[in-house]
Protein backbone atom coordinates (compact mmCIF):
# COMPACT_ATOMS: atom_id res chain seq x y z
CA UNK A 1 0.00 0.00 0.00
CA UNK A 2 2.73 2.45 0.93
CA UNK A 3 4.65 1.56 -2.21
CA UNK A 4 1.53 2.42 -4.21
CA UNK A 5 1.36 5.82 -2.52
CA UNK A 6 5.07 6.40 -3.15
CA UNK A 7 4.58 5.46 -6.79
CA UNK A 8 1.68 7.89 -7.19
CA UNK A 9 3.66 10.66 -5.50
CA UNK A 10 6.67 9.82 -7.67
CA UNK A 11 4.61 9.89 -10.85
CA UNK A 12 3.21 13.31 -9.97
CA UNK A 13 6.66 14.66 -9.06
CA UNK A 14 8.28 13.35 -12.25
CA UNK A 15 5.41 14.77 -14.34
CA UNK A 16 5.83 18.20 -12.77
CA UNK A 17 9.59 17.95 -13.20
CA UNK A 18 9.14 16.98 -16.85
CA UNK A 19 6.84 19.92 -17.57
CA UNK A 20 9.01 22.49 -15.79
CA UNK A 21 12.29 21.15 -17.16
CA UNK A 22 10.89 20.87 -20.69
CA UNK A 23 9.50 24.40 -20.76
CA UNK A 24 12.72 25.69 -19.20
CA UNK A 25 14.72 23.93 -21.93
CA UNK A 26 12.48 25.48 -24.60
CA UNK A 27 13.11 28.91 -23.06
CA UNK A 28 16.87 28.29 -23.11
CA UNK A 29 16.58 27.10 -26.71
CA UNK A 30 14.70 30.24 -27.77
CA UNK A 31 17.15 32.56 -26.00
CA UNK A 32 20.17 30.77 -27.50
CA UNK A 33 18.63 30.90 -31.00
CA UNK A 34 17.85 34.62 -30.55
CA UNK A 35 21.39 35.43 -29.40
CA UNK A 36 22.82 33.62 -32.40
CA UNK A 37 20.66 35.86 -34.63
CA UNK A 38 21.87 39.00 -32.80
CA UNK A 39 18.51 39.42 -31.07
CA UNK A 40 17.70 39.86 -27.44
CA UNK A 41 15.16 37.06 -27.46
CA UNK A 42 12.18 36.32 -25.24
CA UNK A 43 12.42 36.01 -21.46
CA UNK A 44 13.31 32.60 -20.06
CA UNK A 45 9.75 32.08 -18.80
CA UNK A 46 8.19 32.78 -22.23
CA UNK A 47 7.16 29.12 -22.82
CA UNK A 48 5.38 29.14 -19.44
CA UNK A 49 3.55 32.35 -20.43
CA UNK A 50 2.61 30.80 -23.78
CA UNK A 51 1.20 27.67 -22.14
CA UNK A 52 -0.75 29.73 -19.61
CA UNK A 53 -2.20 31.86 -22.38
CA UNK A 54 -3.16 28.82 -24.45
CA UNK A 55 -4.90 27.29 -21.44
CA UNK A 56 -6.95 30.47 -21.00
CA UNK A 57 -8.15 30.39 -24.62
CA UNK A 58 -11.08 28.56 -26.16
CA UNK A 59 -10.51 25.11 -27.65
CA UNK A 60 -12.21 24.93 -31.02
CA UNK A 61 -13.21 21.70 -32.72
CA UNK A 62 -13.60 22.04 -36.51
CA UNK A 63 -16.95 21.12 -38.01
CA UNK A 64 -15.61 18.21 -40.08
CA UNK A 65 -13.30 16.79 -37.42
CA UNK A 66 -13.88 13.61 -35.42
CA UNK A 67 -14.27 15.20 -31.96
CA UNK A 68 -13.40 12.13 -29.82
CA UNK A 69 -10.14 11.37 -31.62
CA UNK A 70 -9.36 15.06 -32.10
CA UNK A 71 -9.60 15.73 -28.36
CA UNK A 72 -8.00 12.46 -27.21
CA UNK A 73 -4.83 12.80 -29.32
CA UNK A 74 -3.24 15.65 -27.28
CA UNK A 75 -3.90 13.82 -24.01
CA UNK A 76 -2.35 10.58 -25.32
CA UNK A 77 0.64 12.50 -26.70
CA UNK A 78 1.25 14.29 -23.43
CA UNK A 79 0.77 11.20 -21.26
CA UNK A 80 3.11 9.04 -23.33
CA UNK A 81 5.78 11.74 -23.55
CA UNK A 82 5.75 12.07 -19.76
CA UNK A 83 5.74 8.28 -19.30
CA UNK A 84 9.16 8.06 -21.02
CA UNK A 85 10.59 10.14 -18.18
CA UNK A 86 9.51 7.51 -15.62
CA UNK A 87 11.97 5.08 -17.20
CA UNK A 88 14.93 7.43 -17.64
CA UNK A 89 17.44 8.12 -14.89
CA UNK A 90 17.20 11.75 -13.78
CA UNK A 91 20.70 12.41 -12.46
CA UNK A 92 21.38 9.75 -9.84
CA UNK A 93 17.67 9.09 -9.31
CA UNK A 94 17.39 5.74 -11.06
CA UNK A 95 13.99 4.46 -12.17
CA UNK A 96 14.34 1.22 -10.22
CA UNK A 97 13.77 1.74 -6.50
CA UNK A 98 13.05 5.35 -5.64
CA UNK A 99 10.96 7.19 -6.63
CA UNK A 100 8.82 4.80 -8.67
CA UNK A 101 9.02 1.35 -7.10
CA UNK A 102 6.17 -0.10 -9.14
CA UNK A 103 6.70 1.49 -12.53
CA UNK A 104 10.40 1.70 -13.29
CA UNK A 105 11.31 -1.95 -12.73
CA UNK A 106 9.54 -3.11 -15.85
CA UNK A 107 11.04 -0.69 -18.33
CA UNK A 108 14.17 -0.82 -20.42
CA UNK A 109 15.58 0.86 -23.52
CA UNK A 110 13.29 -1.05 -25.87
CA UNK A 111 10.23 0.21 -24.01
CA UNK A 112 11.64 3.74 -24.16
CA UNK A 113 12.10 3.40 -27.93
CA UNK A 114 8.49 2.31 -28.37
CA UNK A 115 7.13 4.96 -25.99
CA UNK A 116 8.98 7.66 -27.93
CA UNK A 117 6.96 6.80 -31.03
CA UNK A 118 3.59 7.12 -29.25
CA UNK A 119 3.47 10.97 -29.12
CA UNK A 120 4.21 11.08 -32.84
CA UNK A 121 1.52 8.47 -33.52
CA UNK A 122 -0.96 10.45 -31.43
CA UNK A 123 -0.12 13.55 -33.44
CA UNK A 124 -0.68 11.60 -36.65
CA UNK A 125 -4.08 10.41 -35.38
CA UNK A 126 -5.00 13.94 -34.31
CA UNK A 127 -3.87 15.33 -37.65
CA UNK A 128 -6.00 12.88 -39.63
CA UNK A 129 -8.93 13.43 -37.25
CA UNK A 130 -8.93 17.21 -37.72
CA UNK A 131 -10.34 16.91 -41.22
CA UNK A 132 -8.11 19.53 -42.78
CA UNK A 133 -6.07 18.86 -45.92
CA UNK A 134 -3.06 20.63 -44.40
CA UNK A 135 -3.24 18.42 -41.32
CA UNK A 136 -3.58 15.28 -43.48
CA UNK A 137 -0.49 16.17 -45.49
CA UNK A 138 1.33 16.94 -42.23
CA UNK A 139 0.27 13.60 -40.74
CA UNK A 140 1.49 11.70 -43.80
CA UNK A 141 4.82 13.51 -43.62
CA UNK A 142 5.09 12.76 -39.90
CA UNK A 143 4.63 9.05 -40.61
CA UNK A 144 7.32 9.14 -43.29
CA UNK A 145 9.68 11.00 -40.96
CA UNK A 146 8.99 8.46 -38.22
CA UNK A 147 9.81 5.55 -40.52
CA UNK A 148 12.97 7.38 -41.58
CA UNK A 149 14.47 8.06 -38.15
CA UNK A 150 13.49 4.87 -36.30
CA UNK A 151 16.11 2.71 -38.01
CA UNK A 152 19.20 4.84 -37.22
CA UNK A 153 17.93 5.26 -33.65
CA UNK A 154 17.52 1.51 -33.25
CA UNK A 155 21.01 0.90 -34.66
CA UNK A 156 22.56 3.25 -32.11
CA UNK A 157 20.72 1.72 -29.15
CA UNK A 158 21.24 -1.91 -30.17
CA UNK A 159 24.95 -1.51 -30.95
CA UNK A 160 25.61 -0.06 -27.51
CA UNK A 161 23.51 -2.70 -25.73
CA UNK A 162 25.26 -5.46 -27.69
CA UNK A 163 28.69 -4.15 -26.68
CA UNK A 164 27.61 -4.08 -23.01
CA UNK A 165 26.38 -7.67 -23.33
CA UNK A 166 29.74 -8.71 -24.81
CA UNK A 167 31.46 -7.05 -21.85
CA UNK A 168 29.66 -9.59 -19.70
CA UNK A 169 26.92 -7.43 -18.25
CA UNK A 170 23.58 -9.12 -17.70
CA UNK A 171 20.48 -7.16 -18.84
CA UNK A 172 22.31 -4.83 -21.28
CA UNK A 173 19.08 -3.04 -22.22
CA UNK A 174 18.37 -2.15 -18.60
CA UNK A 175 18.59 1.54 -17.85
CA UNK A 176 20.51 0.86 -14.63
CA UNK A 177 23.21 -1.11 -16.44
CA UNK A 178 23.69 1.73 -18.92
CA UNK A 179 23.80 4.33 -16.17
CA UNK A 180 26.33 2.36 -14.13
CA UNK A 181 28.62 1.45 -17.05
CA UNK A 182 29.36 4.37 -19.38
CA UNK A 183 29.98 2.94 -22.84
CA UNK A 184 33.27 4.84 -23.20
CA UNK A 185 34.79 2.88 -20.29
CA UNK A 186 33.73 -0.46 -21.78
CA UNK A 187 34.98 -0.18 -25.38
CA UNK A 188 38.49 -0.14 -26.74
CA UNK A 189 40.00 2.43 -29.16
CA UNK A 190 38.16 1.11 -32.24
CA UNK A 191 34.90 1.04 -30.30
CA UNK A 192 35.40 4.68 -29.27
CA UNK A 193 35.44 5.70 -32.93
CA UNK A 194 32.28 3.63 -33.42
CA UNK A 195 30.66 5.32 -30.41
CA UNK A 196 31.49 8.76 -31.79
CA UNK A 197 29.75 7.81 -35.06
CA UNK A 198 26.72 6.56 -33.12
CA UNK A 199 26.70 9.79 -31.08
CA UNK A 200 26.53 11.75 -34.35
CA UNK A 201 23.63 9.54 -35.49
CA UNK A 202 21.73 10.07 -32.23
CA UNK A 203 22.37 13.82 -32.33
CA UNK A 204 20.81 13.89 -35.80
CA UNK A 205 17.86 11.72 -34.84
CA UNK A 206 16.93 14.19 -32.07
CA UNK A 207 15.65 17.06 -34.30
CA UNK A 208 13.62 14.59 -36.39
CA UNK A 209 12.13 13.00 -33.31
CA UNK A 210 11.16 16.43 -31.99
CA UNK A 211 10.10 17.69 -35.44
CA UNK A 212 12.29 20.77 -35.20
CA UNK A 213 14.08 22.52 -38.08
CA UNK A 214 15.56 21.06 -40.35
CA UNK A 215 13.13 18.14 -39.97
CA UNK A 216 9.96 20.09 -39.17
CA UNK A 217 8.47 19.12 -42.53
CA UNK A 218 5.31 17.75 -40.83
CA UNK A 219 4.62 21.13 -39.22
CA UNK A 220 6.15 23.45 -41.81
CA UNK A 221 4.58 26.76 -40.81
CA UNK A 222 5.22 28.47 -44.12
CA UNK A 223 3.90 25.77 -46.45
CA UNK A 224 1.47 23.72 -44.36
CA UNK A 225 0.36 26.52 -41.96
CA UNK A 226 1.36 24.40 -38.96
CA UNK A 227 0.71 21.01 -40.57
CA UNK A 228 -0.46 18.49 -38.01
CA UNK A 229 -1.36 21.17 -35.51
CA UNK A 230 -3.18 23.44 -37.95
CA UNK A 231 -6.66 22.96 -36.44
CA UNK A 232 -5.60 22.78 -32.81
CA UNK A 233 -6.17 25.70 -30.48
CA UNK A 234 -6.36 26.51 -26.79
CA UNK A 235 -6.03 23.63 -24.33
CA UNK A 236 -5.35 20.98 -26.99
CA UNK A 237 -2.50 23.01 -28.48
CA UNK A 238 -1.13 23.61 -24.97
CA UNK A 239 -1.12 19.85 -24.33
CA UNK A 240 0.75 19.26 -27.60
CA UNK A 241 3.29 21.93 -26.65
CA UNK A 242 3.73 20.30 -23.24
CA UNK A 243 4.21 16.90 -24.83
CA UNK A 244 6.86 18.45 -27.11
CA UNK A 245 8.56 19.89 -24.02
CA UNK A 246 8.51 16.55 -22.19
CA UNK A 247 9.76 14.81 -25.32
CA UNK A 248 12.66 17.29 -25.52
CA UNK A 249 13.71 16.26 -22.00
CA UNK A 250 13.20 12.59 -22.86
CA UNK A 251 15.25 12.65 -26.09
CA UNK A 252 18.09 14.68 -24.54
CA UNK A 253 17.87 12.45 -21.46
CA UNK A 254 18.20 9.36 -23.67
CA UNK A 255 21.34 10.79 -25.31
CA UNK A 256 22.69 11.62 -21.85
CA UNK A 257 21.91 8.08 -20.64
CA UNK A 258 23.60 6.42 -23.62
CA UNK A 259 26.68 8.58 -23.93
CA UNK A 260 27.11 10.84 -20.87
CA UNK A 261 25.75 8.92 -17.87
CA UNK A 262 28.28 10.27 -15.33
CA UNK A 263 27.17 11.93 -12.13
CA UNK A 264 28.83 14.76 -10.29
CA UNK A 265 28.19 13.72 -6.68
CA UNK A 266 31.04 11.14 -6.44
CA UNK A 267 33.44 13.81 -7.71
CA UNK A 268 32.53 16.48 -5.18
CA UNK A 269 31.93 13.91 -2.46
CA UNK A 270 28.43 14.52 -1.16
CA UNK A 271 25.75 11.97 -0.43
CA UNK A 272 22.07 11.65 0.42
CA UNK A 273 19.49 14.19 -0.72
CA UNK A 274 22.20 16.74 -1.56
CA UNK A 275 23.79 14.30 -3.99
CA UNK A 276 20.47 13.67 -5.73
CA UNK A 277 19.91 17.44 -6.05
CA UNK A 278 23.43 18.09 -7.35
CA UNK A 279 23.11 15.23 -9.82
CA UNK A 280 19.74 16.53 -11.00
CA UNK A 281 21.26 19.97 -11.68
CA UNK A 282 24.21 18.33 -13.42
CA UNK A 283 21.77 16.23 -15.46
CA UNK A 284 19.96 19.40 -16.54
CA UNK A 285 23.30 20.94 -17.55
CA UNK A 286 24.14 17.87 -19.66
CA UNK A 287 20.66 17.99 -21.21
CA UNK A 288 21.13 21.68 -22.07
CA UNK A 289 24.47 20.90 -23.75
CA UNK A 290 22.94 18.05 -25.76
CA UNK A 291 19.95 20.21 -26.72
CA UNK A 292 22.17 23.13 -27.73
CA UNK A 293 24.24 21.06 -30.13
CA UNK A 294 21.54 18.83 -31.58
CA UNK A 295 18.52 21.17 -31.62
CA UNK A 296 19.36 24.87 -31.23
CA UNK A 297 22.55 25.06 -33.26
CA UNK A 298 21.11 22.91 -36.06
CA UNK A 299 17.85 24.84 -36.25
CA UNK A 300 19.56 28.23 -36.44
CA UNK A 301 22.11 27.15 -39.03
CA UNK A 302 19.88 25.14 -41.38
CA UNK A 303 16.73 25.56 -43.42
CA UNK A 304 13.94 23.01 -43.69
CA UNK A 305 14.48 19.75 -45.59
CA UNK A 306 12.04 18.55 -48.21
CA UNK A 307 10.39 15.32 -47.14
CA UNK A 308 12.31 13.22 -49.68
CA UNK A 309 15.58 14.73 -48.44
CA UNK A 310 14.64 13.72 -44.90
CA UNK A 311 14.17 10.12 -46.01
CA UNK A 312 17.35 9.95 -48.08
CA UNK A 313 19.34 11.61 -45.28
CA UNK A 314 18.12 9.24 -42.57
CA UNK A 315 17.91 6.04 -44.58
CA UNK A 316 20.98 6.74 -46.68
CA UNK A 317 23.57 8.77 -44.85
CA UNK A 318 22.72 8.32 -41.20
CA UNK A 319 21.98 4.60 -41.54
CA UNK A 320 25.34 4.16 -43.28
CA UNK A 321 27.14 6.08 -40.55
CA UNK A 322 25.26 4.08 -37.93
CA UNK A 323 26.10 0.76 -39.60
CA UNK A 324 29.79 1.73 -39.82
CA UNK A 325 29.68 2.66 -36.14
CA UNK A 326 27.98 -0.64 -35.31
CA UNK A 327 30.55 -2.53 -37.40
CA UNK A 328 33.42 -0.85 -35.52
CA UNK A 329 31.77 -1.70 -32.21
CA UNK A 330 31.29 -5.32 -33.28
CA UNK A 331 34.94 -5.42 -34.34
CA UNK A 332 35.92 -4.02 -30.97
CA UNK A 333 33.70 -6.53 -29.18
CA UNK A 334 35.10 -9.50 -31.11
CA UNK A 335 38.65 -8.35 -30.35
CA UNK A 336 37.90 -8.13 -26.65
CA UNK A 337 36.41 -11.60 -26.78
CA UNK A 338 39.59 -12.91 -28.33
CA UNK A 339 37.58 -13.88 -31.35
CA UNK A 340 38.42 -14.18 -35.02
CA UNK A 341 40.56 -11.06 -35.26
CA UNK A 342 42.96 -11.46 -32.34
CA UNK B 1 -14.61 35.87 -21.53
CA UNK B 2 -11.76 35.63 -19.06
CA UNK B 3 -8.38 37.15 -19.80
CA UNK B 4 -5.34 35.96 -17.91
CA UNK B 5 -2.49 38.40 -17.26
CA UNK B 6 -0.16 36.26 -19.34
CA UNK B 7 -2.30 36.83 -22.43
CA UNK B 8 -0.76 40.11 -23.49
CA UNK B 9 2.80 38.86 -22.87
CA UNK B 10 2.32 36.18 -25.50
CA UNK B 11 0.55 37.53 -28.56
CA UNK B 12 0.62 35.20 -31.54
CA UNK B 13 -0.04 36.96 -34.80
CA UNK B 14 -1.70 35.72 -37.95
CA UNK B 15 -1.52 37.78 -41.10
CA UNK B 16 -4.21 37.79 -43.78
CA UNK B 17 -3.99 39.70 -47.03
CA UNK B 18 -7.43 40.83 -48.16
CA UNK B 19 -6.35 42.24 -51.51
CA UNK B 20 -3.45 44.42 -50.50
CA UNK B 21 -0.77 45.69 -52.89
CA UNK B 22 1.87 43.86 -50.73
CA UNK B 23 3.33 47.11 -49.38
CA UNK B 24 1.88 46.60 -45.91
CA UNK B 25 2.76 42.89 -45.95
CA UNK B 26 6.41 43.73 -46.52
CA UNK B 27 6.30 46.24 -43.67
CA UNK B 28 4.80 43.57 -41.37
CA UNK B 29 7.63 41.23 -42.25
CA UNK B 30 10.09 44.07 -41.61
CA UNK B 31 8.52 44.62 -38.19
CA UNK B 32 9.05 40.93 -37.36
CA UNK B 33 12.72 40.97 -38.34
CA UNK B 34 15.62 40.75 -35.87
CA UNK B 35 16.12 44.51 -36.01
CA UNK B 36 12.94 45.13 -34.02
CA UNK B 37 12.84 41.65 -32.43
CA UNK B 38 9.19 41.49 -31.32
CA UNK B 39 9.88 38.04 -29.84
CA UNK B 40 11.21 39.99 -26.83
CA UNK B 41 7.58 40.65 -25.96
CA UNK B 42 6.40 37.17 -26.89
CA UNK B 43 5.03 38.26 -30.28
CA UNK B 44 5.30 35.46 -32.80
CA UNK B 45 4.02 34.96 -36.34
CA UNK B 46 2.02 31.72 -36.56
CA UNK B 47 0.84 29.83 -39.62
CA UNK B 48 -2.72 29.03 -38.63
CA UNK B 49 -5.58 31.29 -37.46
CA UNK B 50 -6.46 28.65 -34.87
CA UNK B 51 -3.21 29.40 -33.02
CA UNK B 52 -3.47 33.17 -33.29
CA UNK B 53 -4.50 35.86 -30.81
CA UNK B 54 -4.11 38.83 -33.14
CA UNK B 55 -5.33 39.02 -36.73
CA UNK B 56 -3.41 41.47 -38.92
CA UNK B 57 -5.48 42.39 -41.96
CA UNK B 58 -3.93 44.32 -44.83
CA UNK B 59 -5.63 45.69 -47.91
CA UNK B 60 -9.14 46.90 -48.81
CA UNK B 61 -11.47 43.93 -48.56
CA UNK B 62 -12.19 42.84 -52.12
CA UNK B 63 -15.43 41.10 -53.02
CA UNK B 64 -13.64 37.76 -53.39
CA UNK B 65 -11.91 38.08 -50.02
CA UNK B 66 -14.95 39.13 -47.98
CA UNK B 67 -16.06 35.61 -47.02
CA UNK B 68 -12.48 34.43 -46.53
CA UNK B 69 -11.65 37.22 -44.10
CA UNK B 70 -14.88 36.50 -42.26
CA UNK B 71 -14.04 32.78 -42.12
CA UNK B 72 -10.48 33.35 -40.88
CA UNK B 73 -11.89 35.60 -38.16
CA UNK B 74 -14.39 32.92 -37.13
CA UNK B 75 -11.65 30.27 -37.04
CA UNK B 76 -9.69 32.16 -34.41
CA UNK B 77 -10.20 31.06 -30.82
CA UNK B 78 -11.45 33.85 -28.59
CA UNK B 79 -10.24 36.04 -26.93
CA UNK B 80 -8.95 37.69 -30.11
CA UNK B 81 -7.91 41.09 -31.43
CA UNK B 82 -8.11 42.43 -34.98
CA UNK B 83 -5.65 45.01 -36.30
CA UNK B 84 -6.23 46.81 -39.56
CA UNK B 85 -2.85 47.60 -41.14
CA UNK B 86 -2.70 50.37 -43.76
CA UNK B 87 -5.02 53.03 -45.05
CA UNK B 88 -6.78 50.69 -47.49
CA UNK B 89 -8.62 48.81 -44.78
CA UNK B 90 -9.93 52.07 -43.33
CA UNK B 91 -11.08 53.97 -46.39
CA UNK B 92 -10.10 52.02 -49.47
CA UNK B 93 -6.95 54.10 -49.90
CA UNK B 94 -5.82 54.27 -53.49
CA UNK B 95 -8.56 51.78 -54.37
CA UNK B 96 -11.27 54.10 -53.02
CA UNK B 97 -14.66 53.73 -54.78
CA UNK B 98 -13.44 50.78 -56.78
CA UNK B 99 -16.17 48.53 -58.18
CA UNK B 100 -15.05 45.32 -56.50
CA UNK B 101 -14.47 46.51 -52.91
CA UNK B 102 -16.62 45.25 -50.07
CA UNK B 103 -14.58 47.17 -47.47
CA UNK B 104 -13.73 49.08 -45.42
CA UNK B 105 -12.65 46.25 -43.13
CA UNK B 106 -14.81 47.26 -40.19
CA UNK B 107 -17.92 46.52 -42.22
CA UNK B 108 -16.78 42.89 -42.52
CA UNK B 109 -15.31 42.06 -39.11
CA UNK B 110 -15.00 44.09 -35.86
CA UNK B 111 -11.67 45.95 -35.75
CA UNK B 112 -9.86 46.85 -32.51
CA UNK B 113 -6.82 48.83 -33.64
CA UNK B 114 -6.22 50.84 -36.83
CA UNK B 115 -2.69 51.51 -38.08
CA UNK B 116 -2.94 54.12 -40.87
CA UNK B 117 -0.23 54.70 -43.45
CA UNK B 118 0.53 53.76 -47.02
CA UNK B 119 2.44 51.71 -46.15
CA UNK B 120 2.79 52.14 -42.36
CA UNK B 121 6.34 52.02 -41.02
CA UNK B 122 7.34 49.01 -38.86
CA UNK B 123 7.51 51.36 -35.86
CA UNK B 124 3.87 52.28 -36.47
CA UNK B 125 2.87 48.61 -36.61
CA UNK B 126 4.70 47.90 -33.33
CA UNK B 127 3.00 50.96 -31.80
CA UNK B 128 -0.31 49.50 -32.98
CA UNK B 129 0.48 46.22 -31.22
CA UNK B 130 1.25 48.19 -28.06
CA UNK B 131 -2.16 49.84 -28.40
CA UNK B 132 -3.70 46.38 -28.79
CA UNK B 133 -1.97 45.26 -25.57
CA UNK B 134 -3.26 48.39 -23.82
CA UNK B 135 -6.75 47.62 -25.06
CA UNK B 136 -6.49 44.06 -23.79
CA UNK B 137 -5.39 45.39 -20.41
CA UNK B 138 -8.41 47.72 -20.33
CA UNK B 139 -10.67 44.76 -21.20
CA UNK B 140 -9.00 42.73 -18.48
CA UNK B 141 -9.68 45.42 -15.87
CA UNK B 142 -13.29 45.81 -16.93
CA UNK B 143 -13.82 42.04 -16.65
CA UNK B 144 -12.45 41.93 -13.10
Amino acid sequence: MSSLLVTIAGVILVTIFGIIAGLFLMGVDRICAARMQMRQGPPLIQPFIDIRKLLSKDSQVPANAIPSLFNAAPIVAFASAVTVLFYLPLGSILPVGTPLPMVGEYGDLILIMYLLTVPALAMVAGGFASGSPYASVGAQREMVTMIAYEFPLAIAIIAIAWRLAVAGLVMPFSVNTLAANPIWTVVGPIGIIGCILLLIVLAWVTPAELSRIPCDTPEAETELCGGLLVEYSGRNLALFSLSMAAKLVAMAGLAVLLFLPWNISPLIGISGIGAAGADLVFFLLKVIVVMFFSVTLVRVVMARFRINTVVSLYWGWLTTIGLIGMFLIILDGSMSLGGCLS
Amino acid sequence: MKLSPSFNRSLWVFHVNSGSCNGCDIEIVAALCPRYDPERFGIKLVGSPRHADVLLVTGPVTHQMRDRVRRVYDQMASPKVVMCIGTCGQSGGVFYDSYNLDGPLDQVIPVDVYVPGCAPRPEAIIYGVVQAIAKLERLERSVK
